[in-house]
């Protein structure tokens, strides 16, 4: 039986695949900047923040909303408390897109320090890892949320691999600190991004299957 | 050990076959709810945990209801004690019409004949005080209990059962005829009541079954489709019937 309750629901869908979208292309418009040092492409990125955090007070407001009127149930509350979650996951990585266009500006007028293979390479990960979890949340995918689980330990390991790298280039020239810093924290951006993209593949894990694997990585077999 | 457990109980009403290989076990001292659409046999299935539905022409029981481990229905059970240990409350409120004090008193008379005044005094204490009406109604005791509001009536109703000390109380739809604020009131005090008594509720909010519970059971079509805790139930269901019916897809 098709409920009214299940266009509201639709419309919840929709808004959460519209903030994952804008999202992923915060986060992708930020490693562009950096790689391209494009100012005005790191400037776009920060200024159109203010429309996600919009949307993300309108999906919240509109999660309260269905609670409020409809007091789901079962799927239904797993879906629209999972939302909620969500929601809040996909805001922060914008946030943090904004800070590595905030690295971009600062650095992108001083030459580069080094050519950047393994930081693009990163971003590749989060980026993918973003995709697949909204992907795994949208299409009610429990196995791609898993996958999205399991590539988190690659992206600390490249990002291990950066700062090892960067603190050596800081040993041997200090000079470069101002950019070597700048590099590191994106590199930590970026990690935490992955981290919040495990989050939501969590939530989603949860949502699908009613089990709860946060905090519980074993359970994830 | 269960409270009341049942093994492959069955009813049938004539031909109608209205529960089915009902196996369903009821912890002591919890509320537990019973939901599931009209007709799912759910108030049935709470009739039978005192005989209730003995009265009823053509009624056939198979299989066992233990209660405290003892077969309430083989031969040769007594009725009277069995609705003493194991008393119910109706959807509508029906207190006789006498006093409220006579209200409260009357099964004890019933049960245990000449008492003293004394010791009846204190049952009508206990009693309402334990349904929280004591001190809006301990100047009016002599009052006919037909003139006190619907929500005073059913406290009221508690508190006759109380009276004669049962062990289980059913509760079959207790806030259908009362407004929300009466309702919370009520449910407030089965959460008091649980402390002492084994509280089985049928419902058809959901939302009280939600609220109040502390276990649930899902019927549909005389089967016990789902039972387990209020919280797994209303978040996590495994049958898809019974997330279909608590999401309100059913039908």
């Amino acid at each position: 039986m098709e409920r009214h309750f299940d266009e509201a629901l639709q419309e919840l869908h929709k808004d959460i695949l519209k903030i994952g979208v804008m999202t992923e292309e915060a986060i992708y418009k930020s490693i562009e900047s950096l790689k391209n040092r494009d100012k005005a492409q790191a400037q776009a990125v920060i200024d159109n923040d203010d429309k996600i955090d919009e949307l993300e007070l309108l999906i919240d407001e509109r999660c309260i909303d269905l609670i409020a009127r409809y007091q789901p149930m079962a799927g239904d509350l797993r879906f629209i408390t999972t939302g909620m979650k969500i929601n809040a996951e996909l805001e922060r990585i914008a946030d943090i897109s904004v800070d590595i266009c905030q690295r971009v500006l600062e650095i992108a007028d001083k030459p580069l320090l080094k050519p950047l293979i393994d930081i693009p390479k990163l971003s590749g990960i989060a980026q993918n890892m973003v995709r697949d979890s909204i992907e795994a949340f949208i299409k009610k995918d429990a196995d791609l949320a898993r996958k999205v689980m399991l590539t988190d330990p690659e992206a600390d390991k490249l990002r291990n691999m950066i700062v090892d790298e960067l603190v050596e280039l800081l040993k041997k020239d200090s000079k470069s600190a101002e950019r070597a810093v700048a590099l590191l924290l994106i590199a930590r951006y970026l990690e935490r991004i992955c981290d919040h993209t495990t989050n939501i593949a969590e939530d989603v894990i949860y949502m699908v299957e009613a089990k709860v694997v946060k905090h519980h990585p074993e359970s994830l077999a | 050990m269960a409270k009341i457990s049942t093994n492959s109980l069955n009813l049938w009403y004539a031909d109608f076959h209205a529960l089915k290989d009902v196996n369903i076990s009821i912890e002591e001292r919890r509320i537990t709810a019973i939901i599931g659409p009209s007709g799912c046999g759910k108030s049935t299935l709470l009739r039978t945990f005192n005989r209730m539905n003995d009265l009823i022409d053509g009624v056939r029981i198979g299989g066992q209801i233990l209660i405290d481990g003892r077969n309430a229905v083989e031969p040769g059970v007594d009725l009277v004690a069995l609705r003493k240990k194991v008393g119910m409350v109706f959807q509508r409120p029906n207190p006789f019409p006498l006093s409220i004090y006579e209200n409260i008193v009357f099964g004890e008379k019933v049960h245990a004949g000449k008492i003293s005044r004394d010791k009846l005094d204190g049952i009508v204490e206990y009693s309402l005080k334990s349904v929280l009406l004591w001190d809006e109604l301990k100047d009016k005791l002599r009052k006919s209990a037909l003139s006190l509001s619907l929500e005073q009536k059913q406290r009221l109703c508690i508190a006759r059962l109380i009276a004669v000390q049962p062990d289980i109380v059913l509760m079959d739809e207790p806030c259908s005829t009362l407004d929300p604020q009466a309702t919370a009131r009520i449910e407030e005090l089965m959460r008091e009541l649980k402390n002492n008594y084994t509280i089985i509720i049928v419902t058809h909010s959901m939302q009280q079954a939600a609220r109040v519970s502390d276990d649930t059971g899902f019927m549909l079509l005389g089967e016990l489709i789902e039972f387990g805790k209020t919280q797994d139930i209303f978040t996590a269901p495994k049958n898809k019937q019974t997330e279909d019916y608590i999401t309100g897809r059913f039908g």
